[in-house]
C-alpha cells in the first residue's frame, strides 16, 4: 500500500495488516493514483484502493468526501484525470457505464432507476433486450431471473409492478438488474438509506450470499454501524482523500469516526438524569388514519413530561410518521386529544401546524428537504417559514427583510450554520447544515414542547454531535421533547425513556438504562417476528 | 450522464440574454416566411418598427394593447408564483365586463374619477369571483386549476353572448352590445394630459397597470402573504407542515389573478369602447401566459413583454396597411411565431447557454458538479 499516512500512529498497525492481507492475483479491482479536479475543488486526491475479490468491502466518509466521485471514475461516469484502473490485474480505461458492465462492474445507485408502472421483469430486461420483439427477451430474461433467484436467494414475483412492491423488493430488482448484465463487481451506494432495519437485515443477506458465491461488493455508506456489520474490509476517505485502509475485524466505530472526521468524535451522547417535571404533552386515545384511509395509528394515549425526552422506537412505517404529522398539526386526527399544559390543542383543518406553533409545540420534521424546508428558497427565508406571522418579522403585512435576514444571520453563528451566508439557497447547503436550519428555527422560538422525527437522518457524524448536544440541552432548559428515530442506537442514546411502536400501537415502555438491544428488537417487532431482533441482536457487539 | 450536469444560468443571463436570443430566432423565422411569399423582411421589420413606435398616436395604440397584457400577464404570473396555472384569464376579463357595465351605466353622469375607481372594483369582483370558483374547487373539491379555469373561459362566453344579447341590449339597436357611457363617466384618454398621444386609445388605466405592477411586485416580495404563496407554489408540503392553510392561499391567489385579467374590462369597456361589445378581450388573457413566461413572473419583465406584444399587435396592423402584399393573416403567423418561440419554446436555448457558460467558467463547472453529487448523496 503506498497511501500517505496522514493522521496519527494508530494506523500503521492495521495498514500493515490489510496489506498483507492483499495478494495481487486476488484483486478484482486496483485503482491506482486516482486524481479528479472539478476546477478548483480537489475531489480525489491520489487515490489508491485495491478490493480483494469475493469481498465486501467498505468506503466511508463524509458528505462531501470523494466516495461518490471515486466510484463514478471506476462505474465509468467521470473519467479521472489521471491515474489507472485495473480490473482483475488488467488496466483499463473505463470510458462509460456500458464499458463498466461489460467489464462485469455494476452499480446499485442510491436513487432507484426503475420504471414506477414496468412489471420487474420488463424492468429487469429494460436496456438489454436483445431483439425488436420483446417476447423471446421476457421468456429468456424469466428463466434468468428464476435461476439468480435461486442461486443468491434473491426471490422477486417477477410479475409484480414496480410501484406496488416495498422499496426492500425495489432494491432487489436493482441488484438483479445488474446481476443479470453479468456484473461480478457490485458498487451499492448507500444502499441502506431508505430501508427499514428488517429490509436492511434482508439486504446484508443477500449480499453475504452474494459475497460467498464469489461476487466481490463495494459498499458506499457512512453509517458505522452497517460497517461493522456486513464489510470484510474498510477504506476511509476524508476531503477527497484515502486516508487508510483496515482489516473490519481489526478497527472499531470509533477509530473509523475519528478517522472520517479527523478528530475525536463522542458516538454516544453524553448526559445528565433527567429531572422530569409537570407533563407538558399528552396525548390521549390518539387514531390517525394515512392518505389512503388506513388506520396507522391506533388509540395511542402517552405523555412527555418538562425536563425529559421520550423516544418513540420502532421499524419504520408502524405509524410514527402518522403520529408525528398528526401531533404537530399536519395531519387530521380520526380522533383522540392532544393537550399541551393540560389545554387541548385544536389541529383541525390545513393550518392546524400553525396553531400548534403559536400554543408552544415546535417541530423538526423527519423529511427536512420534503417537509421542513423549501429548498429552493435562500436560508433567511427558511429560518422564518411557519413564523412568518411572528411580530419580529415586521409589523402588519409587510415583511422587514433586513430585520428577517439579521436575525438568520444571528441564528447562523449560534448554530455554526455552514456556509454562513444567509442569501444562499438552502439546496446548496449540506443535510447537516439543512437540518440545523430547521433545528435553529424550532428551538430559538423558546418552545414548551418540542417535536423531532429522525434528529439525524443523512447528518454527518461531526453534526450528529452537535444535533444531540442541542436537544440535550433544550431538555436541560425544562422543556418536554419527544423524539422518534429508526435508529435504535439514536433512541437509547437520546431517551430518558422509550416507547415501542408496533402495527400503530404503543407495545411497551422500557428504561434506556436498562433495556437490551434484544428486548427492545422483539418490541418493536410486535414480539412474534424473530428474525429481525436477531440479526441486531448479532450486530449488537460491535456498537459500543 | 455526465450532461445533465448543468449550473442554472446567471440571472442577467436567464432574464436578458435568453428572451432577446428567443425573440431574434423568432424574427429570423418570421423574416424567412416573409421572404418565401417574395416580400422584403428588411422592410417589414422596419414598418413594425415603426407602425408600433414611429410617433405618438403608434406609440398609443402600442401602449392601449400593453395594458391589457400587463394585466393579464399579472394575472398568470401572481397566480404562478404560488404555483396555479390560471389558463382562465380570457373568461376572467371578459365576464368581468359585466361588473363594469354594470356600474358604469348607472353612475354615466357622475365626473369619471368616481366613476373609475367604482368600476376598477366592480371589474375586480366579477372576474375575481371567476377566479375564486375554480380556486375554490381546487382547494376543496381537488379538481385541477388548469381544467376548471379552461371551462370556465367557455361558461363564460356564453353568459356573455346570453346577457348581451338578451338583458344588456337596449330596444332597437341590432348590434349585439350594450348602451353607451355617457360622456362624462368615460375614462380621460391620456392624450388629454399629453398632446403628443393625440386621440389614440391609451386612457387612464395605464396608470392602473403600472401601479399593479408595483403593487404586484410588494405583493410577492414584501409581503407575508406573498412569502407564504411562493412557500406553496414551491413544495405545498412544507407549507402544510409551517401550518399556512394551503386552501386559503389557493383561494385568495386565484381571486387576486381572476381580479387582474378583470382590469382588462374597466381599460376596455370605460377607457375605449364606452359600453359592453362581444369579444372585446381578443384573446388577451392567452398572450398573457406568453407575456408572464417571456417576463419570468417579474412585474419588470411583464412590463417589457406586454410592451413588445403590444407593439407587434400595433405594428402588426400597420404592416398590412405598409406592404399590401403581407395581408393581415400574415401579422397573425408572425404573432404566434414570437409567441411561439418566446412563450411556448422559451427554453430552447437553454441547455446551450449553460453549456457555453460551464465552457466559460471551470469555477462553475465545479460548483455544478458538486452541487449534483450532494443532490445525489455524498
Amino acid at each position: 500500500m503506498t497511501e500517505p499516512v496522514q493522521n496519527g500512529d494508530n494506523q500503521q498497525r492495521s495498514q500493515g495488516a490489510a496489506a498483507s492481507d492483499l495478494a495481487q492475483s486476488d484483486l478484482a479491482i486496483e485503482l491506482i493514483g486516482i486524481n479528479k479536479r472539478f476546477g478548483a475543488v480537489h475531489a480525489n486526491k491520489d487515490i489508491d484502493l485495491k478490493v480483494r475479490r469475493g469481498s465486501v468491502h467498505g468506503i466511508v466518509g463524509e458528505n462531501g468526501a470523494g466516495k461518490s466521485t471515486l466510484m463514478s471514475i471506476l462505474y465509468g461516469f467521470y473519467t479521472a484525470d489521471s491515474g489507472e484502473i485495473r480490473v482483475n490485474g488488467t488496466p483499463h480505461a473505463i470510458t462509460d457505464s456500458r464499458h463498466a458492465l461489460a467489464l462485469g462492474i455494476g452499480m446499485v445507485h442510491q436513487h432507484f432507476m426503475l420504471v414506477d408502472n414496468f412489471s420487474i421483469l420488463e424492468n429487469v430486461v429494460l436496456g438489454a433486450e436483445d431483439s425488436a420483439l420483446l417476447g423471446p427477451s421476457l421468456d429468456r430474461a424469466k428463466k434468468e431471473l428464476t435461476r439468480l433467484a435461486k442461486e443468491y436467494r434473491l426471490d422477486v414475483n417477477p410479475d409484480a409492478i414496480i410501484e406496488d412492491v416495498s422499496v426492500g423488493t425495489q432494491q432487489r430488482v436493482e441488484i438483479l438488474k445488474a446481476l443479470y448484465r453479468g456484473a461480478d463487481v457490485l458498487i451499492l451506494d448507500e444502499p441502506t438509506g431508505v430501508l427499514t432495519p428488517a429490509e436492511a437485515d434482508d439486504l446484508f443477506r443477500v449480499l453475504r450470499t452474494l459475497r460467498d458465491q464469489g461476487k466481490t461488493i463495494i459498499l458506499i455508506t457512512h453509517k458505522l454501524r452497517e460497517i461493522m456489520a456486513i464489510t470484510d474490509y474498510v477504506s476511509v476517505m476524508r476531503q477527497g482523500a484515502m486516508v487508510d485502509t483496515l482489516k473490519t475485524s481489526d478497527t472499531n466505530p470509533e477509530q473509523l469516526a475519528e478517522l472520517m472526521v479527523g478528530r475525536r468524535v463522542l458516538l454516544r451522547v453524553e448526559k445528565t438524569a433527567a429531572k422530569p417535571g409537570d407533563t407538558f404533552l399528552s396525548v390521549e386515545n390518539l387514531v390517525v388514519k394515512d392518505d389512503l384511509g388506513v388506520t396507522r395509528v391506533k388509540d395511542v394515549s402517552f405523555t412527555v413530561r418538562a425536563g425529559e425526552i421520550v423516544g418513540i422506537a420502532g421499524v419504520a412505517g408502524n405509524g410514527q410518521s402518522e403520529l408525528l404529522e398528526s401531533v404537530s398539526g399536519m395531519r387530521d386526527q380520526t380522533s383522540g386529544i392532544v393537550r399541551l399544559k393540560g389545554t387541548p390543542l385544536s389541529l383541525e383543518g390545513d393550518d392546524g401546524a400553525h396553531r400548534a406553533r403559536k400554543a408552544g409545540l415546535a417541530h423538526v420534521p423527519e423529511d427536512r428537504q420534503r417537509m421542513g424546508l423549501i429548498t429552493a428558497f435562500e436560508e433567511w427565508e427558511n429560518a422564518m417559514l411557519g413564523y412568518e406571522d411572528d411580530p419580529a418579522y415586521g409589523k402588519g403585512i409587510i415583511l422587514d427583510i433586513p430585520s428577517a435576514q439579521a436575525q438568520a444571520r444571528e441564528r447562523i453563528k449560534k448554530f455554526d450554520i455552514r456556509p454562513a451566508n444567509e442569501r444562499l439557497k438552502t439546496a446548496n447547503f449540506s443535510g447537516g447544515n439543512q437540518q440545523k436550519i430547521v433545528l435553529a428555527r424550532e428551538m430559538e422560538r423558546n418552545p414548551d414542547v418540542l417535536i423531532v422525527g429522525q434528529p439525524t437522518r443523512g447528518v454527518d457524524i461531526g453534526a450528529i454531535e452537535f444535533i444531540h448536544n442541542q436537544i440535550i440541552k433544550m431538555r436541560d432548559a425544562g422543556k418536554a421533547i419527544l423524539v422518534v428515530s429508526v435508529e435504535l442506537d439514536e433512541i437509547r442514546s437520546l431517551a430518558d425513556r422509550i416507547l415501542v411502536m408496533f402495527d400503530g400501537h404503543i407495545v411497551g415502555e422500557a428504561d434506556p438504562a436498562t433495556a437490551t438491544e434484544g428486548e427492545l428488537g422483539l418490541m418493536m417487532a410486535g414480539g412474534t417476528d424473530r428474525k429481525a431482533p436477531q440479526a441486531r441482536v448479532a450486530a449488537e457487539g460491535e456498537t459500543p | 450522464m455526465s450532461s445533465a450536469i448543468l449550473k442554472p444560468l446567471p440571472r442577467w443571463a436567464d432574464v436578458v440574454l435568453l428572451p432577446i436570443l428567443n425573440l431574434a430566432l423568432a424574427f429570423i423565422v418570421s423574416g424567412l416566411v416573409v421572404l418565401a411569399i417574395g416580400q422584403d423582411p428588411l422592410a417589414a421589420l422596419n414598418a413594425i418598427v415603426t407602425g408600433a413606435f414611429g410617433n405618438g398616436y403608434n406609440f398609443g395604440y402600442t401602449l392601449y394593447y400593453s395594458t391589457n397584457f400587463m394585466f393579464t400577464g399579472l394575472a398568470v404570473a401572481v397566480a404562478a408564483h404560488a404555483g396555479l396555472f390560471n389558463i382562465g384569464g380570457n373568461g376572467q376579463a371578459y365576464i368581468a365586463g359585466l361588473g363594469v357595465i354594470a356600474v358604469a351605466l348607472p353612475l354615466q353622469f357622475l365626473p369619471w374619477w368616481i366613476t373609475f375607481p367604482i368600476a376598477i372594483v366592480a371589474g375586480a369582483a366579477v372576474g375575481g369571483l371567476w377566479g375564486f370558483i375554480p380556486g375554490w374547487l381546487q382547494a376543496k373539491r381537488g379538481s385541477h386549476v388548469v381544467i376548471t379555469t379552461i371551462m370556465f373561459n367557455f361558461i363564460a362566453a356564453a353568459i356573455m353572448v346570453y346577457m348581451v344579447v338578451n338583458v344588456l341590449k337596449p330596444a332597437g339597436i341590432l348590434a349585439p352590445e350594450s348602451a353607451m357611457i355617457a360622456p362624462e363617466g368615460r375614462m380621460p384618454k391620456l392624450g388629454a394630459f399629453i398632446p403628443w398621444f393625440k386621440n389614440t386609445d391609451v386612457n387612464f388605466t395605464l396608470v392602473l397597470a403600472l401601479i399593479c405592477l408595483v403593487g404586484a411586485y410588494i405583493l410577492i416580495w414584501h409581503t407575508r402573504f406573498g412569502f407564504a404563496m411562493r412557500a406553496l407554489g414551491q413544495n405545498p408540503t412544507a407549507t402544510r407542515y409551517a401550518g399556512m392553510s394551503n386552501s386559503r392561499i389557493i383561494m385568495i391567489v386565484m381571486t387576486m389573478s381572476g381580479a387582474l385579467a378583470g382590469m382588462v374590462a374597466v381599460n376596455q369597456v370605460v377607457g375605449v369602447q364606452y359600453r359592453l361589445v362581444l369579444d372585446y378581450v381578443a384573446d388577451a388573457g392567452f398572450v398573457g401566459i406568453a407575456v408572464a413566461l417571456m417576463g419570468r413572473n417579474h412585474p419588470i419583465g411583464i412590463l417589457l413583454a406586454a410592451v413588445l406584444f403590444g407593439a407587434l399587435y400595433q405594428g402588426g396592423n400597420e404592416l398590412q396597411y405598409v406592404i399590401p402584399g403581407l395581408s393581415k393573416e400574415m401579422v397573425v403567423v408572425i404573432q404566434a411565431l414570437v409567441i411561439l418561440f418566446t412563450g411556448a419554446m422559451e427554453g430552447l436555448f437553454r441547455p446551450g447557454l449553460q453549456r457555453i457558460f460551464m465552457t466559460l467558467s471551470p469555477r462553475q463547472k465545479a460548483a455544478a458538479i458538486e452541487a449534483n453529487s450532494v443532490k445525489s448523496g455524498s
